[in-house]
């Protein structure tokens, strides 16, 4: 590209400066892009705490800046609440959607950082490995269960996932989008590998998921180059308007959509591209699954919505009866396998699969409504899965979380107050009035239905009242029957994690009770729609 | 009077009443009961006076109250009262004290504590207000699907203490049926919203407001569809009834008795004030169909009835019967069917309610719900089977009980549109005889058979205080049930008026007789 320039400078020098423009470096606007900037710099600065500080220090220190600063950047993200422009070359883009997501995905890092930060949960500590890289089965790992060691380095990766989340959505540009990709899946798969139990099963899911995900990003990069050799550009504005021109080689177009959807169905989770989700979601330490449950689906839908509104939504019609399958595949492959799960922490994977299956009906409407209502609904799902991971992460035995449905028998009885919430927070995975739950549901259908789309909203709420069994189930067992004599212990005094599970709840019931202020805000982000 | 927010008072009393008892220290259980009682009673009182306040020939919602909610989706907080839902708060308010004194000691024997079992009774009374007054069609979802959640708990913690699987089982099947018929109505929900956003400009949930939108028939046959099959698992009806029997046999008596008696009226009620109301043209299509599966439920459910041996599924088979002849009179679209038809969900409560108490009495005694454990009752128990004779007496519709009148309206309503139909249901009062005073035969005539039974002791103060009421009313309204249809006629002709049917003319005038009560 810059070759031609090059070869004029030689030649005539003294013109050059008047009239041969300069290479354009991009106009960088600091502030507008100072979210992700905090947080990448949260995480470099978070690999030289590693570097430096001691062991006890570390422990203490990482935590403490993890959480302020992914507060600064939410605070960053609240003071921009009104941009809209995109930037460095049209490579980002700051607008309402993005502005929502970004805050919705640091909301979600915070409760991450708490929970990952949790040491009270047993006697050793919390749920990340005192060293990973200890084999299983080998001598240290007895004593490293003990051990009250932690891998700190799993904030700096919480950071750099986080960044990479915050610039999946504001992506403006396919091969941009690519590189936030990685940023944001690589230290996933390193975090899923952390577990302080099970060290064995830890260590596949981590191995899983970078497999499945590598491979999830090569069908993204194969759809990239498609995409690019059909418009001639990355630019999500450019291809748009590429595909809104009658072209010869459709071919190319339809192709690179496919594959790019592949690696965002991968990503969030859809059928038939979940199958990673329960062994991952099952071996990972559970504030990791319950960051990835939160965050990740939020960036990876974030993205999805801003390619297919923006590039391609002039192919909707021939996207969408894609969308259709995959959502009622989703939504009925999550329903039912969830059914047949007996580890809690699968079936909350397989109840994920299916909440993904609700969210594509939300990009089937494909109108504004169902913007603002995918957008509302990441964020009630979000909150709830947290909640629900945490007390998953409080309900132990002697070896580590009771993870077996058959554990939680009787758990009402134990302890009613977490075993209450815990109904609660099902309920609203099931979507009962008056949880945030259900509002989410209603907004998703609701731009359903407008959008022409009332068969698969029948076939949605259909798979809804499947997936209602298995949260009620659970609520049978706590309920209904009496704990077994060697029962999980409900650990006391986890601050931290209570905290999380407290505001999970709370913000669940608010979001079912008075959900129009966060109803006018998603609102008002999708409003003004993506700018390109 | 007419600025006081009755229903919203009715609504915060027993929320407030659920959230203090639960809320009650350790080691309070009598007093949690006590307060429970005079809550209850308190919320009596106050549906008495609403009652009274209510002005029958005044068209439209009375005690009408609108708050905006979720403005998003054009949901606001809206309750109203109308001749129907003023009778069926009010026999909600009369049951559920009855029910408090009657489950005194039922739940120190269930999982959750005595406290939990109060409080969620309050709950769901709350429920039940929430769910007739509300005006809003989405305010009327949430409560139709709120009060599951408290009934679920008390069926799967509080229900029959020896049978730990089939109770849960019972108590998952109420509330998968439920939330499945939920669910459909959501989105026939959604869907009207949608309607009322393409006809109106602007989304709403308002009743009146939808009330007033010409929906094209296709739609409405879709809508209705939604609708009545929520009410039809909710009523029930056949062939949707079959989570019945499990949750009336397995539920504590109280929870039964309010199961039944005011829970399941939530569908008939449903289809009476959102089915024909707001689908006008496919109620119309689609009456043959609900008139034929009522006068099956009739048949179906009496005849299953006389073959049952636990007598809390006798009684749920029964209410399946009944409310056959509730589906009946509000598919008939005449003012007397009607009439007769919403007159009946109250009696029905009242009956039923009496038999599901004086069984549970029963049943508490001697830890069977088997018929074939007792005989000979009668003798050891005169008063507890004078009691049980009434109910089924009631229950089988005995001129000068209270049901008779209803079913009478319901028949005769039924007559003038549907000959046929109305001939097949009035044979299946018959089988209703059947069932009733088999069961009396069975369980308290003829000579003692099981030696333990003759130490059982009869009714307690307690239990005379539970049943006196109830049987008053019975009574009452058997022999004056005026009040109650004067309350409710005006109502009733004005819905099957707004969507077109007038009562035929009779066919053969008789000087004198005229159908209006003629007074202001």
């Amino acid at each position: 590209m810059s070759a031609a320039p090059v070869v004029v400078l030689a030649q005539t020098a003294q013109t050059a400066a008047t009239t041969i423009p300069p290479i354009q470096t991009p106009h960088v606007e600091y502030s507008s892009i100072s979210p992700m900037l905090i947080v990448l710099g949260l995480a470099f600065v978070g690999i030289l705490v590693e570097a430096f500080a001691g062991p006890e220090s570390r422990r203490r220190l990482q935590p403490l800046l993890a959480f302020l600063g992914f507060a600064a950047a939410f605070i960053a993200v609240v003071l921009l609440h009104a941009r809209r422009a995109t930037l460095v070359s049209g490579a980002l883009a700051v607008d309402g959607p993005t502005l929502f997501l970004q805050g919705t995905i640091l909301l979600f890092g915070l409760f991450a950082v708490l929970l990952v930060a949790e040491r009270r949960l047993d006697s050793s500590g919390g749920a990340i490995v005192a060293s990973a890289a200890v084999t299983p089965g080998s001598t240290g790992s007895t004593a490293m269960q003990t051990s009250k060691d932690v891998q700190t380095e799993a904030y700096p990766l919480l950071a750099f996932s986080v960044s990479g989340m915050l610039m999946f959505v504001s992506s403006n540009n396919l091969l941009v989008m690519f590189v936030a990709l990685e940023i944001l899946s690589l230290p996933l798969y390193l975090l899923a590998g952390l577990a302080r139990r099970r060290r064995l099963l830890s260590q596949e899911a981590a191995l899983k998921y970078f497999l499945l995900g590598a491979f999830s990003s090569a069908f993204f990069l194969y759809g990239l180059a498609m995409v690019y050799g059909y418009a001639g550009t990355v630019n999500l504005g450019g291809i748009a308007d590429a595909a809104g021109t009658v072209g010869s080689n459709d071919t190319y177009l339809y192709l690179g959509v496919g594959l790019l959807a592949v690696g965002f169905f991968f990503k969030i989770g859809a059928a038939p591209f979940h199958s990673w989700t329960p062994d991952v979601y099952q071996g990972s330490p559970t504030p990791v699954t319950a960051f990835m449950a939160a965050a990740t689906k939020v960036a990876a839908f974030g993205g999805l919505l801003r390619v297919f509104y923006v590039s391609f939504g002039a192919l909707r019609w021939d996207w969408r009866p894609v969308v259709w399958g995959v959502a009622i595949l989703t939504m009925a492959i999550g329903a039912v396998l969830a059914l047949t799960q007996r580890d809690i922490k699968r079936m909350l994977a397989y109840s994920a699969i299916a909440h993904a299956g609700f969210l594509l009906v939300g990009l089937a409407a494909a109108n504004t409504d169902g913007l603002s209502g995918s957008m509302f609904y990441l964020v009630t799902y979000g909150f709830t899965t947290i909640a629900a991971f945490a007390v998953v992460s409080l309900v132990r035995t002697s070896d580590g979380e009771a993870s077996d449905l058959s554990q939680w028998q009787g758990l009402g009885k134990t302890s009613p107050w977490l075993a209450g919430i815990f109904a609660f927070l099902l309920l609203a995975l099931a979507g009962i009035p008056l949880t945030s739950g259900f509002t989410g549901k209603f907004a998703v259908f609701q731009s359903a239905i407008e959008g022409d789309a009332t068969p698969l909203v029948v076939i949605a709420l259909v798979c809804s009242a499947i997936a209602a069994f298995f949260y009620v189930r659970v609520i049978v067992l706590m309920f209904f029957s009496d704990p077994p004599a060697d029962g999980p212990v409900v650990v006391t005094r986890p601050t931290l994690t209570y905290a999380t599970v407290g505001v999970g709840a709370l913000v669940t019931l608010l979001l079912g009770v008075v959900p129009q202020p966060l109803l006018d805000l998603a609102n008002h982000a999708a409003a003004s729609g993506f700018v390109r | 009077m007419h600025t006081v927010p009755w229903l919203t008072i009715l609504l915060i009393v027993p929320i407030a009443g659920a959230l203090v008892v639960a809320l009650l220290p350790k080691g309070t259980n009598t007093l949690a009961k006590q307060l429970t009682l005079v809550i209850t009673l308190a919320e009596l009182v106050l549906a008495v006076l609403a009652t009274i306040a209510y002005e029958p020939d005044k068209p439209g919602f009375q005690f009408a109250q609108s708050h905006d909610w979720i403005k998003q989706f054009g949901v606001s907080y809206s309750v109203g009262a109308d001749g129907i839902s003023i009778v069926l708060i009010l026999l909600a308010a009369i049951l559920v004290p009855v029910v408090v004194l009657a489950s005194w000691h039922e739940a120190e024997q269930g999982k959750r504590g005595v406290k939990a079992f109060f409080s969620l009774l309050l709950a769901l009374q709350a429920g039940m207000v929430g769910v007739f007054a509300a005006t809003d069609v989405f305010l009327f979802y949430v409560f139709f699907e709120a009060i599951l959640i408290p009934m679920y708990f008390l069926i799967g913690s509080y229900g029959s203490p020896k049978e730990q699987t089939q109770r849960s089982y019972a108590a998952v099947k109420f509330l998968l049926y439920s939330l499945f018929g939920g669910l459909l109505m959501l989105a026939a929900v959604i869907g009207l919203y949608v309607v009322s956003v393409h006809q109106l400009g602007h989304g709403t949930f308002d009743f009146a407001a939808l009330r007033q939108m010409e929906i094209s028939e296709d739609t409405q046959k879709w809508l209705f569809l939604g609708f009545f099959i929520a009410f039809a698992i909710k009523a029930p009806l056949f062939p949707f009834h079959t989570w019945l029997p499990d949750a009336g046999a397995q539920s504590p008596t109280g929870g039964a008795v309010l199961l039944v008696g005011v829970l399941d009226k939530v569908g008939t009620f449903g289809l009476i004030r959102y089915c024909i109301p707001l689908f006008p043209d496919a109620a119309d299509y689609f009456a043959p169909l609900v008139l034929a599966l009522a006068v099956i439920g009739i048949f179906y459910g009496a005849l299953l009835a006389i073959g049952q041996r636990d007598m809390k599924r006798l009684v749920s088979y029964t209410s399946l019967a009944h409310f056959g002849f509730i589906a009946l009179g509000c598919f008939a679209f005449t003012s007397q069917a009607g009439t007769g038809a919403v007159l009946y969900m109250v009696n029905h409560g009242l009956s039923t309610g009496l038999l599901f108490l004086v069984v549970g009495f029963l049943v508490s005694r001697r830890g069977s719900r088997d018929v074939d454990a007792y005989g000979g009752m009668a003798k050891v128990t005169p008063l507890l089977a004078g009691v049980f004779l009434i109910a089924g007496l009631s229950s089988l519709a005995l001129p000068g009980l209270n049901s008779f009148v209803s079913e009478f309206l319901v028949l005769v309503g039924t007559f003038t549109e549907y000959r046929a139909l109305a001939i097949v249901a009035t044979c299946g009062i018959v089988l209703a005889a059947i069932y009733v005073l088999h069961l009396y035969k069975r369980t308290m005539t003829g000579p003692v058979v099981h030696e333990e039974n003759k130490l059982v002791a009869d009714l307690s103060l307690r239990e005379k205080l539970v049943v006196a009421p109830v049987v008053a009313l019975i009574v009452a309204l058997g022999v004056y049930p005026k009040p109650l249809i004067d309350i409710i006629r005006p109502t009733v002709t004005a819905t099957f008026t707004d969507v077109g049917h007038h009562d035929p003319a009779p066919t053969v005038p008789v000087a004198g007789v005229t159908t209006t009560g003629g007074h202001s």
